[in-house]
This record gives C-alpha cells, sequence and structure tokens, in this order.
C-alpha cells in the first residue's frame, strides 16, 4: 500500500490527513491524481492547483515522477508557520 | 555552533527557555530572541483556537538545513528553535528563536532570518478556528517580500 498525506486544508478536502492506496503498478503522481479525481472531483482539482507541491518519502519531486506501492506520497499546499 | 531544534507538541515557557539558552553561552556578548505568540483577535472576529500541522520529519530536516545555512552566513556561538504544533489559545507562545554571538549585528541578522524562513518556508499549516468557522492561514504577501530579501544578498555577512 502507498501512503498519502493531505496537510493543511488538503485534509479537510480528503476527510482526513493519511490514506491507503493499493498500486499494482507504478504510477506518476498525475496518474496518482487521477485515480483520486475520479473518486472525488473536488479533491482531485485540490491537488493540481500549481502552489501545491508534492514529497515523495521526504523530498520534493514534480509531476511526473513515479509512485510505487510501499512509498509515501505527501501533498503540501502554500506553507505558514511562526 | 550550538544547535537545537524542537517541535513542541504541548506549550512550552519561553522565559525558562531562554535563561537555559543563555547560560550554556561560553564567550557571546549579543544574545537576541524572538517570541511569537497567539494574538487575541485577528482583524474583526476574536481566534478561539489556533491549530499547527507539521509534516514529522520532513519539517525538521527543512529547518536543520536553514541552520546549515545560517552556520555559514553568520558567526553564531549558539541557535536554538523552539516551534509549536498542536492546539492553541491567545496568548500562547508559538514559536521561539534565540541567537547568540560576539556582537550583536550577526544575532540580530539570523534571527530575522530564520523568522522569515519558519514564516513563509518551513513546512507548517496554521488554522484559526473563530465564531465563524475554520480557517486555513496564508503568508501575506509581505512574509513572502521578507523572506526574498535574503535571498538577494547571498553573501550575507
Amino acid at each position: 500500500m502507498a501512503k498519502l498525506l493531505f496537510f493543511g486544508r488538503l485534509g479537510d478536502l480528503a476527510g482526513g490527513i493519511e490514506r491507503s492506496i493499493s498500486l499494482s503498478e507504478p504510477h506518476s503522481v498525475s496518474a496518482l491524481i487521477g485515480v483520486l479525481e475520479a473518486g472525488d472531483q473536488l479533491l482531485g482539482s485540490a491537488l493540481v492547483d500549481p502552489r501545491i507541491r508534492y514529497a515523495l518519502n521526504g523530498a520534493i519531486v514534480d509531476r511526473e515522477t513515479l509512485v510505487e506501492d510501499d512509498d509515501e506520497l505527501a501533498f503540501l499546499p502554500p506553507v505558514s508557520g511562526g | 555552533m550550538l544547535r537545537r531544534v524542537t517541535i513542541a507538541a504541548a506549550p512550552f515557557d519561553p522565559e525558562a527557555e531562554i535563561a537555559a539558552f543563555r547560560k550554556a553561552l561560553d564567550d557571546s556578548g549579543a544574545i537576541v530572541t524572538f517570541t511569537g505568540q497567539v494574538r487575541p483577535s485577528n482583524g474583526g472576529g476574536s481566534v478561539s483556537t489556533l491549530s499547527l500541522q507539521h509534516y514529522p520529519g520532513m519539517t525538521e530536516r527543512g529547518i536543520e538545513a536553514m541552520l546549515d545555512q545560517v552556520a555559514e552566513r553568520w558567526p553564531l556561538e549558539a541557535v536554538l528553535v523552539i516551534h509549536r504544533v498542536g492546539d492553541m489559545g491567545p496568548h500562547d507562545p508559538i514559536v521561539l528563536v534565540a541567537t547568540a554571538s560576539a556582537h550583536r549585528r550577526a544575532a540580530f541578522e539570523a534571527a530575522d532570518f530564520l523568522m522569515d524562513y519558519l514564516k513563509s518556508r518551513a513546512l507548517f499549516w496554521k488554522s484559526e478556528t473563530s465564531a465563524s468557522g475554520k480557517l486555513w492561514i496564508e503568508p501575506r504577501d509581505e512574509d513572502y517580500a521578507d523572506a526574498a530579501r535574503w535571498d538577494a544578498s547571498p553573501g550575507g555577512r
């Protein structure tokens, strides 16, 4: 199972911060968003907002990067700390 | 450079942390500390809860990488970063940055740099809950501009 993490307002849209998805073959980040979009269009469109960054196993990646079944993919909306 | 980064899930006492930080110093002549706390109101409505989320592991690594830059740019003896996550109420401390150096300029600049990073680039997500509901906060244009000041002068001091 691949682990998906939705931070900030994306967690509200996804109905929780964490979700698991079974990937029988590697999916690009784009393809994976496509799968999520098929189940929830609102979430899907939020995930392709140009300000969203993607982190695969803790490193920033682009949308072409492949995600495998035991990976952790995090969706990072604009940050705000302090 | 002595360094400590703490992501705190429970309230912390800035005064006690600053005292401990100062006690551990050897030959610094200048100490700068910044404490950020929850504003009792934001614009019109009153804020009942402020909540901060982070990405365990990645958030800490990002701050550590920032401290590597700080160590290269400024001659500091020590730096401390404490950042809250979880739910906070009005006046609760959110963030503490402390820097120590031989003379004041390096300590001031490094603390300023770190706060700009923490406000607009570190991996934290902040929401406010008030009578009118829950609102996710994004940095103001001013926060991005503050952080960009440091990109324009890569040499630092």
